[in-house]
């Protein structure tokens, strides 16, 4: 629990005196530097300390991605730059390794050092006890942790680099016996460890989240804060948190599986009698798919973790600027839930093609089939929002609509895939790239810059620039869609994910595949440039941009009701909540807009207890 | 700015137009025989591409129509001077048919494509006939087996060919897949057909193909630096007496390539 108890720390005495910790105190901020903006236990700082090591991380993997076009739409073509420096006795071409480390990377970046931490870790820790009224975490030491497991992590995946042999380069997926074995990649000698070293690291640093979560969420939530009051986002960050809890003790102990596998040559990937790399050794015992299974079973509900709090987030954000109450928060809720408990039991529909008994497939493809069903509810419920509103095109929801739009086209892309005949053809080509891309970009990227546009005011106390903003929403749209839209062309003809020269197919060394190629990486480069305008427009409205004020949007939740940026504290008082999030134009109130704390006017329709 | 909603009814244009215009070029519609055309040359191959084109379809419009309700819901319902937001939570009646009708159609599309599945992938479903061949993956290329003139695979008479398929248009060919270091996969675009190589286990793969010419095998799964040129010929033979041709010639070369180079040695 918390430790900074200074002595003048309860200077407005309200509730403080029990050692039963009520949480109605005020704790006064260390003076000490290093305990105020380094290792902190404050929950808002611990979260922008997620948003900037994502961010930074989020400019790496974006890099990376660009590389990885260059080399697609010229293979072998020395790149600008890189080349320039590396590669002089391959003539200053990238070779083949090098290029299978991109996509490991990027992938794994993207996925556990971008998007995973962005949405949990910032906006987690940034808004849970904001959005309940509560003081803290309700562990706010285990939060300084949980933020201080990832450097380590860090430092492991940026040694992968640098170390001899280089990055890992069996794919974020990381299939055994090709990650198991020194000798099955020719480029990555350790680095293949260290990267499994990080990924522990990144794991024990979200279980440590989680649980912070989950218990703040149960225990702390101000007077009147019922669990069907709370915004989506923090319903979207509990159940979140929830299959965090659940589905990482597999990945954890399929990751010390595949070290020991690595380090001391156990053998629970490689089947009986295997030879290694032509040599004289035999080894053996386990078995190749187990690995898989265990993998999938913690990331395919993984892919919802990626997901679940930027739908949860867009909720909001497509409420306050439709100027209406959400459409039908409890089936929000309950589809939000039903997408979790679903999620475990659809793994296999990654392992349609791996030789698993293919009657598991057909029972993997009816689950899969009834997953998108809780998507579609939402996707519905977002339309029926926006329905009859009054919408206002602010950048953050912009950014929300580009995200039910895309999103739109990542789940019927996945109806394709489910259908296991059809993914026969499509898996391990472009189209699945396609399907991330629209899910995890369309989706929980734009997702993020929504939820960045929309509290960065309350973050920061300063408003980013809305022109420019705009701008960089307007390109990011385009070129988003220039980029990846036609890579489910290009895999439904074929074209293989993961390889580093297409043209030596013949069936795809036309003109219609080189030309999309080529179409797809120019979009690339223009949309990773479009990203200057965001770094820029974020730092300088830092120091630059509008004073905010504490409700700059009009909104109701409770984060809008304390200061921007809010007090060590965040609340002078714990506040008081009569009704959920989303009262919006309700008739008879005063203005287009009732925070959490004010209660209904008398006079106000009654709620529909079925819908909200 | 109300003319928001223009762009998202763009994207929508974008992605409509590109699979509208897919099949009126081969490069861009699912990859077919050697003489072009737009469907699968195989008989599994037609039986994807049809439920494709249903789950195109059915998707298509299931796109077009959430496009055009998000668009007219911007552009109708924007902010402007005056307007007021209407007052409601929701619909319970709404709620009940966009989760039937969502259900239904995802059902019937299971049910729909189970036979499928069930006819290409079910080990019971396999012809019942010799194998073609025994090929292995491995980094980075596909080591093909086929039984010698005994018509009996490991056995002394084998041929043993590296990224060469053969089989003969118009019948079943029963291969079975194994993988000798890490997983591959066992690709045939022009048959929609695909399948993990994985280290031991013996898979069977069965496939047919009614246009003699040739095509390429790739493989689909990342398994080291050379991946992406883990490519095989496939050559479909117009007759029986075709292939059987060819295969007597790849033995004799076989044969005097072993006999050169134990040749020298021997002595
Ligand atoms: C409508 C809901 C969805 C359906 C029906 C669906 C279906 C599928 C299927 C069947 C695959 C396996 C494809 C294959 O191996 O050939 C897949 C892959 C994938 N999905 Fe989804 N998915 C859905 C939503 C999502 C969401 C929300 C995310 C992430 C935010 C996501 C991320 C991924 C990723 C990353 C892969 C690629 C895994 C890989 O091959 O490396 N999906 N999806
Ligand atoms: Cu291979
Ligand atoms: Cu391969």
């Amino acid at each position: 629990m918390s430790t900074t108890h200074t002595a003048d720390a309860h200077g407005n005495g309200h509730g403080h005196g029990s050692d039963d910790h009520g949480h109605d105190h005020i704790h006064a901020q260390p003076t000490n530097f290093l305990r105020r903006y380094v290792f902190s236990e404050d929950h808002k700082v611990i979260g922008i300390q997620f948003l900037f090591s994502s961010l930074i991380f989020f400019v790496l993997g974006g890099l990376m991605a660009m590389a990885i076009r260059w080399q697609l739409a010229w293979p072998w073509s020395p790149m600008p730059i890189l080349s320039q420096t590396l590669w002089a006795n391959q003539g200053y071409r990238m070779p083949p390794e090098f290029y299978n480390k991109l996509f490991t990377m990027h992938g794994t970046v993207m996925i556990f050092f971008v998007i995973v931490p962005i949405l949990s870790g910032a906006f987690g820790n940034y808004l849970i006890p904001l959005m309940i009224g509560a003081r803290d975490m309700a562990f706010p030491k285990l939060n300084m942790f949980s933020y201080w497991a990832m450097p380590f992590s860090f430092v492991a995946i940026l040694n992968s680099f640098v170390v001899e042999g280089g990055s890992a380069e069996a794919g974020w997926t990381s299939y055994p016996p090709l990650s198991s074995f020194l000798q099955s990649t020719v480029g990555s000698l350790s680095g293949q460890t260290w990267w499994l070293v990080g990924l522990l690291f990144a794991g024990i640093s979200s279980l440590m989240g989680s649980i912070n979560y989950i218990t703040t969420i149960i225990m702390l939530r101000s007077p009147g804060m019922r669990m069907f009051r709370m915004p989506m986002t923090v319903w979207a960050l509990f159940i979140t948190a929830l299959l965090q809890a659940f589905a990482l003790p597999v990945l954890t102990s399929a990751l010390v599986m595949q070290l020991l596998d690595r380090t001391i040559g156990t053998n629970f990937f490689s089947p009986a009698n295997w030879v290694v790399g032509n040599g004289p050794e035999k080894v053996g015992g386990g078995q190749t798919i187990l690995w898989q299974h265990l993998f999938w079973f913690y990331s395919h509900p993984a892919v919802y973790i990626m997901i679940l709090p930027a739908m949860g987030m867009v909720s909001d954000i497509i409420s306050t600027f439709s100027r209406k109450p959400l459409f039908g928060y409890k089936p929000m809720v309950f589809a939000t839930a039903a997408i979790a408990g679903l999620g475990f039991i659809v793994w296999g529909h990654h392992m349609f093609q791996s030789g698993m008994n293919p009657a598991l497939g057909a029972t993997f493809m009816l689950s899969t089939m009834m997953i998108a069903l809780p998507s579609a509810i939402k996707v519905f419920n977002w339309l029926g929002t926006m329905w009859g509103g009054r919408v206002q095109f602010t950048t953050a929801m912009l950014n929300a609509i580009a995200f039910v739009a895309m999103f739109i086209i990542g789940g019927l892309s996945g109806i394709f895939m489910a259908a296991t005949p059809v993914d026969m053809h499509i898996h391990d080509t472009y189209f699945i790239v396609a399907h991330i891309h629209y899910v995890l970009f369309g989706g929980s990227t734009f997702g993020v810059f929504a939820a960045i546009y929309y509290w960065y005011p309350k973050m920061f106390g300063r408003l980013m620039d809305e022109r420019l903003g705009k701008i960089h929403f307007l390109l990011s749209f385009i070129f988003f869609n220039g980029t990846f839209f036609l890579m489910h062309i290009v895999g439904m003809h074929g074209h293989p994910r993961r390889i580093a020269d297409p043209l030596i197919y013949g069936y795809l060394n036309n003109a219609g595949i080189t030309g999309m190629n080529k179409f797809m990486t120019y979009s690339a480069f223009a949309l990773g440039l479009s990203q200057i305008i965001f770094a820029w427009n974020f730092f300088y409205s830092l120091v630059g941009g509008e004073k905010a004020g504490p409700n700059p949007w009009k909104a109701n939740s409770l984060e809008w009701t304390t200061t921007s940026p809010p007090p060590y504290y965040n609340f002078e008082t714990l506040p008081t909540v009569y009704h959920p999030a989303y009262e919006f134009s309700v008739p008879g109130a005063a203005a287009d807009f009732l925070p959490q704390t004010e209660p209904m006017p008398a006079d106000a329709p009654p709620l529909d207890p079925v819908m909200a | 700015m109300r003319y928001w909603p223009l762009l998202f009814a763009a994207a929508a244009v974008f992605a409509v137009g590109s699979f509208v215009y897919s099949p009126f070029d081969p490069d861009w519609w699912l990859p077919a025989g050697p003489e072009g055309g737009l469907t699968s040359v195989s008989s599994i191959g037609r039986r994807i591409d049809s439920l494709y084109i249903l789950i195109l379809v059915i998707t298509g419009v299931v796109f077009i129509g959430t496009q055009i309700a998000l668009v007219w819901a911007t552009w109708r319902f924007a902010d402007a001077p005056g307007r007021v937001a209407q007052y409601f939570h929701g619909s319970q009646r709404l709620e009940v048919i966009w989760t039937i009708v969502p259900a239904a159609i995802l059902v019937f599309i299971a049910l729909y494509q189970m036979g499928t599945w069930a006819d290409i992938k079910f080990r019971s479903s396999a012809p019942k006939i010799q194998p073609l061949a025994e090929i292995t993956g491995r980094q980075f290329q596909w080591v093909m087996r086929y039984p010698g003139p005994d018509g009996v695979l490991n056995t002394g008479d084998d041929l043993q060919l590296v990224n060469d398929l053969h089989f003969v248009k118009g019948k079943q060919s029963l291969i079975y897949l194994k993988a000798s270091d890490v997983i591959h996969s066992f690709f045939l675009p022009a048959l929609r057909i695909k399948q993990d190589a994985v280290p031991g286990l013996t898979i069977p793969v069965w496939f047919d193909a009614d246009t003699q010419g040739k095509y390429e095998l790739v493989c689909a799964e990342l398994c080291g630096w050379g991946h992406y040129k883990m490519r095989g010929n496939v050559t479909v033979h117009g007759s029986q007496s075709d292939f059987d041709e060819w295969m007597g010639r790849a033995l004799n070369e076989q044969n005097r390539d072993t006999v050169a180079a134990v040749g020298p040695q021997g002595r």
